[in-house]
């Protein structure tokens, strides 16, 4: 039987994006519901929840949620769907998230979408639920074992790791182009590495925007959507495969913030509507300022990032208030401080609000080698980030590991 | 003497109320006063800055106006440090103030509520007998603290 995703939404129908949930569901197995409510608890609910909106459709989102975990309806997962910018959506998406947080065990991921929803966002997140429903057993594992090759295909960079007996023992990394050629000289380089063939390989796992093409280019054992690998990745090579932990991952082109709890995500949002708190920014700052993004790291670390002003988190207008902060004198080191400062504000404002922080705080992917970024990280959130061993690989160690289920 | 929080925050009845019977009032005015008088913060009239919107993240997303954030931020602390609360509901007709933001005024009593402390919810009163009746809840509540 398909996973059912209950639907708690306000304005979904009107925006005409109604048959893109639908068709994203379909795609990864699982199948809408829109939980049953009697007009009699619809009060009922505002007061056990304690808040009482104003909008009719909201009440509903509200009791919808209060009938799931009364037991009126029934369902394995929850998603949250409001309108971009309505004030009280958003007030309501995030405490009906806390409420069914306290008060069931399903997981629940919420959205807030315009009329052109982004169906590839919305698919990740749906796929996530579907795993978490369906593949506990399967996101349970550990230990990695056999031989097993991992392979991320990433917006920007792509990424493959062979693993043997626990242990990482090849790396490949290519900057994305042609998706199957990318991935076909990061395997080799990681092969290459290992000492091994890809007969030798006895499971493959794939995971990225590239994975349904990988998948069926290698014949992959696992294609599985970068939300739960990369948490799996990050808790194994963390080592902190029991209790709660925070993953923000920080890619190329997105960036996502995860709960986990025993190494399952239970509560994530993902960025990628805007770039401005990528890892492209960076790379576009740093060549502003004529260094490479090693040494733009390490240049944010002795710069000052109250001392250069970036009105604009967006990519076009942030990097215009670079030049000009430039133009006007200031100093290297300033602007790359401020361009960090700026990647981690705008995680903090855009995805952090949206996940309760469990600490240890993992920080992965690409930028958490920039040594400023993690710096301004810690400065924003205030807590302290920990960096595990191979950040930029998490996706394909989370893969590989995984992975070891087929052999 | 217990902190009292009082909304509508601004609410000079509320502040008075709590005041008489010995407690302290956690209002906005306050608030608002000690910005006012700051010689470092210059935005007049009301000294918010665009860090206190920023605070206000912590109540609610990104997305919310930041002007219901700014107005979190300086009304969401209150409401952690109070010892009880008194809330006025049923005065949508009514402005008070800068509060001209219903989503503010919802989310602001959702936050009451959730904060687990001694809560008098009472309507807004339309006659004189309900006036009475009125201040007396409160007296009786204020006397139980």
């Amino acid at each position: 039987m398909a996973v059912q995703i209950a639907q708690l939404s306000c304005g979904t129908e009107y925006s005409g994006v109604q048959p893109e949930i639908e068709r994203a569901a379909e795609r990864v197995g699982a199948e809408i519901v829109l939980p049953e409510v009697d007009i009699d608890i619809v009060e009922e609910a505002c007061e056990e929840v304690g808040y009482t909106p104003k909008s009719a459709n909201l009440k509903v989102l509200l009791a919808r949620a209060y009938a799931l975990a009364n037991g009126y309806a029934e369902a394995d997962a929850a998603i949250i769907l409001t309108c971009f910018r309505c004030a009280e959506g958003a007030l309501v998406r995030s405490e009906a998230r806390r409420y069914l947080q306290e008060n069931t065990d399903l997981p629940v991921v919420t959205y807030s979408f315009t009329e052109d929803l982004d169906a590839s966002e919305l698919l990740t997140r749906m796929e996530a639920l579907v795993t978490i429903v369906e593949r506990k057993g399967l996101l349970a594992r550990k230990r990695q074992e056999g031989l097993t090759l991992g392979i991320d295909s990433g917006s920007t960079t792509t990424k493959a790791v062979v693993m043997e007996d626990d242990e990482v023992i090849g790396t490949g990394w290519v900057r994305t182009t042609k998706v199957v050629e990318s991935a076909e000289k990061a395997v080799e380089r990681a092969l290459e590495e290992a000492g091994y063939e890809l007969d030798d390989i006895e499971a493959i796992g794939v995971t990225g925007y590239g994975r349904y093409t990988l998948g069926r280019h290698f014949d992959a054992d696992l294609v599985q959507e970068e939300l739960t690998v990369n948490s799996k990745g990050t808790v194994y090579l963390g080592d902190k495969q029991e209790g709660g932990a925070t993953v923000i991952d920080v890619g190329g082109m997105d960036n996502k913030a995860i709960t986990v709890w025993d190494g399952i995500p239970d509560n994530f949002t993902m960025g990628g509507v805007c770039a401005g708190a990528s890892g492209r920014f960076l790379e576009v700052a740093a060549d502003r300022i004529g260094v490479d993004l090693d040494k733009f790291g390490k240049l944010a670390l002795e710069g000052d990032p109250e001392a250069v002003r970036l009105d604009s988190y967006c990519i076009v207008f942030g990097i215009q208030d670079l030049v000009t902060a430039l133009a006007e004198g200031a100093d290297p080191e300033d602007a790359a401080a401020a361009a960090c400062r700026s990647v981690a504000e705008q995680i903090y404002e855009q995805q952090l609000q949206e996940i309760d922080i469990r600490e240890p705080v993992f920080f992965v992917g690409g930028t958490s080698l920039v040594d400023g970024m993690v710096k301004a990280l810690e400065d924003v959130i205030g807590v302290e980030v920990v960096v595990p061993e191979y950040p930029q690989y998490i996706g394909a160690v989370g893969a590989a590991l995984l992975a070891s289920n087929y052999v | 003497m217990a902190r009292v929080f009082i909304h509508p925050p601004n609410s000079l009845i509320l502040h008075d109320l709590v005041e008489r019977f010995g407690h302290e009032p956690l209002s906005l005015p306050k608030e608002i006063s000690k910005r006012v008088r700051d010689p470092e913060i210059d935005s007049p009239p009301m000294n918010v800055t665009p860090q206190d919107a920023k605070r206000g993240l912590k109540y609610a997303a990104v997305e919310v106006p930041s002007g219901v954030r700014g107005r979190l931020a300086l009304i969401g602390p209150l409401i952690e440090k109070a010892d009880a609360a008194i809330v006025v509901t049923g005065i949508e007709d009514f402005s008070f103030g800068c509060l001209g933001c219903d989503r503010t005024n919802e989310f602001v009593t959702y936050l009451v509520r959730r904060q687990g402390i001694p809560v008098l919810e009472l309507e807004y009163p339309k006659s004189e007998e309900e006036a009475k009746a009125f201040v007396r809840e409160i007296r009786d509540f204020l006397e139980s603290l």
